[in-house]
């Protein structure tokens, strides 16, 4: 009996010391999702103001403008760029884009994988390990970006994609990331990176009279890069929002169940308890009854 | 009239200036007061703020795009220090 008492009190220090690891993660989890946010927040006017430039001179150029890495051509092989996060504890969150990217090759580039040509860039550890024990073709891997999330890291990234677009190595680039809802949603896309999609002439942009310095045609080939990496910036935003989410959710939940396992733990530890001083009661009273017989 | 920095990061620089001194990758150029309609792509370089005609500040930027519209510059750059 006093072994299993002590074998009850063990498991439960190791869970209770379980739940402060998790909860702690869960506290830092909470504090790095709300600079996440905060990123995505000081982000959101300089996209906005970018594309409002780019909607402007659009609707300036008569005729539409020529944009060379908007040009579609027969799609033979294809990158994608997958974003996931470089440390596990996240609940489903690696798994679910995993998933997504596969299913994207299987159901849109399945032609063009059973040829080899579909490449996989990631971004991120994870999604590097499980989609190269998968048998994907993964060339590119960044890790380390969340570590130490900068504007310029990720421009690398965007500007290796666009140059690899232009010398033919591939037609279409897709990326592959989860956008943020709110800590505890996260919504799987995959978004067309390359071609750019079409530019559409918007009804409010401003019709002024404006200089263009230089011109139009050059201007749109200037945007267009700084475009693309703004668009990939706000994928890796959301996408490291996402993941402290997850694992800010994921450690809730690991949390309560250690809790509820607490709970029933205890349960067992009294009743041994109880069971060991009832036996123990049972032998004195018995004992005393037996001298005085 | 007003000025706007932005980066993909932060916002730099936000208020009323007297001027300011752009480097456009045809050139630098100065925009004051009531300069007319423009959209101009910056190249590396620096940007000095005229906040008034004597106090002078500036970033040193990569690249970046000027609008100015209204009576109202945004500066949008990237690689920018100060």
């Amino acid at each position: 009996m006093p072994g299993q008492l002590k074998e009850v009190r063990n498991r439960i220090s190791s869970v209770q010391s379980t739940q402060q690891i998790t909860k702690a993660m869960k506290m830092v989890s909470a504090a790095k999702l709300r600079r996440a946010q905060d990123a995505i927040l000081q982000m959101r006017p300089y996209a906005q103001k970018l594309q409002e430039m780019l909607s402007n001179i659009v609707s300036n150029i008569e005729g539409g403008a020529d944009i060379k890495l908007a040009a579609e051509r027969p799609v033979e092989k294809v990158l994608l760029i997958v974003i996931t996060s470089d440390r596990g504890l996240c609940g489903g969150y690696n798994a679910n884009i995993v998933k997504l990217a596969k299913q994207l090759v299987a159901d849109k580039y399945a032609s063009q994988f059973a040829k080899g040509n579909v490449t996989i860039w990631n971004l991120g550890k994870k999604g590097y390990e499980s989609l190269t024990r998968s048998g994907y073709k993964t060339t590119g891997t960044y890790r380390d970006i969340f570590l130490n999330l900068k504007f310029e890291n990720v421009q690398e990234i965007a500007q290796a994609a666009v140059k690899a677009f232009e010398n033919k190595e591939f037609d279409a680039v897709d990326i592959i990331y989860s956008e943020f809802k709110n800590a505890a949603t996260q919504r799987f896309v995959a978004e067309q990176f390359l071609p750019i999609p079409k530019v559409q002439q918007k009804k409010g942009a401003k019709k002024a009279d404006f200089i263009f310095e230089p011109e139009q045609d050059k201007l749109v080939a200037e945007l267009m890069p700084k475009i693309l990496n703004t668009q990939l910036y706000k994928a890796v935003l959301d996408a490291s929002a996402s993941e402290h989410g997850a694992r800010m959710t994921a450690m809730d939940k690991a949390s309560d169940n250690a809790n509820e396992l607490l709970k029933s733990l205890r349960i067992s530890y009294n009743r041994a308890r109880q069971a060991a001083i009832t036996t123990e009661l049972t032998e004195i009273v018995s004992g005393a009854a037996a001298l005085q017989g | 009239m007003t000025l706007e920095i932005l980066t993909p990061e932060t916002k730099l620089y936000s208020g009323e200036v007297h001027g300011v001194q752009l480097p456009g990758i045809e050139g630098s150029f100065e925009i004051l007061e009531k300069h007319a309609p423009l959209v101009a792509a910056l190249g590396k370089g620096k940007i000095k703020v005229l906040k008034t005609k004597s106090e002078i500040f500036s970033y040193t930027i990569q690249s970046g795009f000027a609008e100015v519209l209204d009576n109202k510059t945004t500066v949008l750059v990237e690689g920018a220090a100060e």
